[in-house]
């Protein structure tokens, strides 16, 4: 699949920002006043900032807020709907702890469950697709939960929690990354099934329909970027969850704090290109290609 | 509404005979010129004229060569286009509503004023057979032609889709697949019709058809018997003229 880099902004600030949200939203002593407001403009800017960023990928952005229509069938709608149910809910506890030091701890309950459905409706857009055998499989969503609630937690300086959530997530992403490799043969498509003619014997693709890429080609086959895969996976692995964790677990001092945050953001956002540029769409079987 | 119908009154739906497909790719360019002229945004190219030249095509023509374990490779020509599937995963995904699936005859079609272009369809589709059309931002897919089947201006031969008005050879066929006794549903039958990655549970409605076997090249032509040489040794006057000839020196043997 094509990295697209909207996209991945999207999901590495819009998880960040939404993990912050919900350990905000549940926690029984909320910052107020001037910290309140620095903790909440933090989340909302990775949070908006993700949901802003992932409109550009749009051919007709104008026409956004039709895509909160068909909640019934589609996650990318059911998405829509949370975030902006988080985003709303969330306002308002959070004027109501910043400007009148007031915790209503029912609306940050509720705000917390938008922002943890808002992750995992994400996860389920590409958690849905057969037609990307990597991406098919319930740890998708236990990837992007984990790597949302570990990267809150960070960001909330919640240390216990984030070495915990941390060391989670990074269980999560090593299973990921192991099953995701066999997927696609393990899935039982090859070109064989794609053109009904495998059981005659060796498909191969001798023509493409056109001397150049089209579309289909360069939105799902992306073979370059599985070059340097496993040198990329280690420093993912490396930035998302062991520089993080070595410096949590070294006595507390700010500035190791804030390196652990960026630290954790480059891994995610190494992490999440892997995702896509990694993912094999079954289309590209047509073209002879993975 | 992208929620599926349960059942849909009819199946219209293509039938494509990968026996007869000579791989001409004329049902390629009678579908971009009609689909270019009429329903909805026109079907725009990038860089017609200039390197990597790159378009929006609702039908495409792979080729595909198929070595069996023993015995000559076959080459089978392979249009692919929009199977308009009973459980389209593309529907359902669609956050705008803007593809939706038709109750009257199954067909899938995209309202081009609501889509957003996020390509989230295209995503879901195994087939390929969805393409965000680069100048106009909007999906684009098969419409199997509803602007011409349905179309009472037209004479009576030109109200089937483009694609299968067009092709040479005949190896498109355009009819309702939900109705047994439909002339497609027959061919279907009759040939072992068979659907694209059925794995995928999209249950297609266009069904593909498969090439015959190749002639190997130890089969006795029927023919073969009549082709033996008359005679085999030469009488009469023929006797005569070997044997002399066979008697001056030099000759081969």
């Amino acid at each position: 699949m094509h990295p697209a880099p909207s996209v991945i902004i999207f999901t590495t600030l819009s998880g960040l920002g939404f993990g912050l949200l919900f350990w905000l939203g549940i926690d029984p002593t909320p910052p107020t006043g001037f910290t309140g407001f620095i903790f909440f403009a933090i989340a909302y800017a990775l949070a908006v900032g993700g949901l802003l960023s992932s409109t550009f990928h749009l051919g007709h952005p104008e026409r956004a807020w039709r895509a909160f229509s068909q909640w019934r069938t589609s996650w990318l709608s059911r998405e829509g709907v949370c975030a902006v149910a988080a985003l709303c809910i969330l306002g308002v506890y959070a004027a109501a702890l910043i400007f009148l030091g007031q915790n209503i701890a029912i609306l940050g309950w509720i705000g917390a469950a938008f922002a943890v459905g808002t992750v995992f409706t994400t996860s389920m857009i590409y958690g849905q697709l057969a037609t990307v055998p990597r991406w098919k499989t319930p740890l998708t969503p236990a990837l992007y939960l984990t790597f949302s609630l570990a990267g809150g937690a960070l960001l909330s300086g919640r240390t216990f929690t984030a070495i915990v959530l941390l060391l989670f997530a990074a269980a999560v992403q090593l299973a990921w990354w192991q099953r995701g490799d066999k997927a696609l043969s393990e899935s039982g498509t090859d070109l064989g099934t794609a053109t009904g003619l495998g059981e005659r014997g060796t498909v191969r693709s001798m023509a493409h329909p056109h001397s150049s890429p089209n579309y289909l080609m360069k939105e799902f086959v992306y073979v370059v970027g599985r070059k340097h895969a496993l040198k990329l996976r280690v420093i993912a692995f490396c930035l998302t969850f062991v520089l993080p964790l070595i410096l949590l677990l070294v006595p507390f001092n700010h500035v190791f704090a804030a390196l652990a945050v960026l630290s954790h953001i480059a891994g995610v956002a190494c992490s999440r290109w892997l995702f896509f540029a990694e993912a094999e769409h079954v289309v590209g079987l047509y073209y002879g290609m993975r | 509404m992208t929620t599926l119908p349960t059942s849909t009154d009819r199946k219209l739906g293509l039938v494509i005979d990968l026996d007869t497909c000579v791989g001409c790719h004329a049902c390629v360019i009678s579908c971009k010129g009609w689909n270019t002229e009429n329903y909805g945004a026109p079907l725009s190219d990038q860089r017609p004229y200039g390197t990597e030249p790159m378009g929006t095509f609702l039908n495409r023509v792979h080729s595909y060569e198929v070595q069996p374990e023993a015995g000559p490779a076959q080459t089978v020509h392979f249009p692919k286009s929009c199977l308009h599937c009973e459980d389209a995963p593309c529907v359902t995904v669609c956050p705008t509503g803007a593809s939706y699936k038709r109750v009257e005859d199954g067909i899938v079609l995209v309202n081009e004023d609501s889509c957003i272009g996020c390509g989230l369809c295209a995503w879901a589709c195994p087939y390929g057979a969805r393409e965000l059309d680069q100048a106009e931002g909007v999906m684009k897919k098969c419409t199997l032609c509803v602007d011409r089947i349905y179309n009472e201006n037209l004479p009576e031969e030109d109200q089937i889709p483009s694609c299968v008005r067009t092709c040479p050879a005949g190896a498109r066929h355009f009819g309702d697949l939900g109705d047994p006794n439909s002339d497609v549903s027959q061919l279907v039958d009759s040939r072992g019709g068979f659907d694209l990655m059925p794995e995928m549970g999209t249950k297609p409605v266009n069904k593909y058809l498969p090439p015959r076997l190749k002639d190997s090249w130890d089969d006795q032509s029927l023919l073969a018997p009549l082709l033996e040489p008359v005679a085999e040794e030469p009488k009469g006057f023929l006797s005569w003229l070997d044997k002399t000839l066979d008697k001056i020196p030099g000759g081969a043997s």
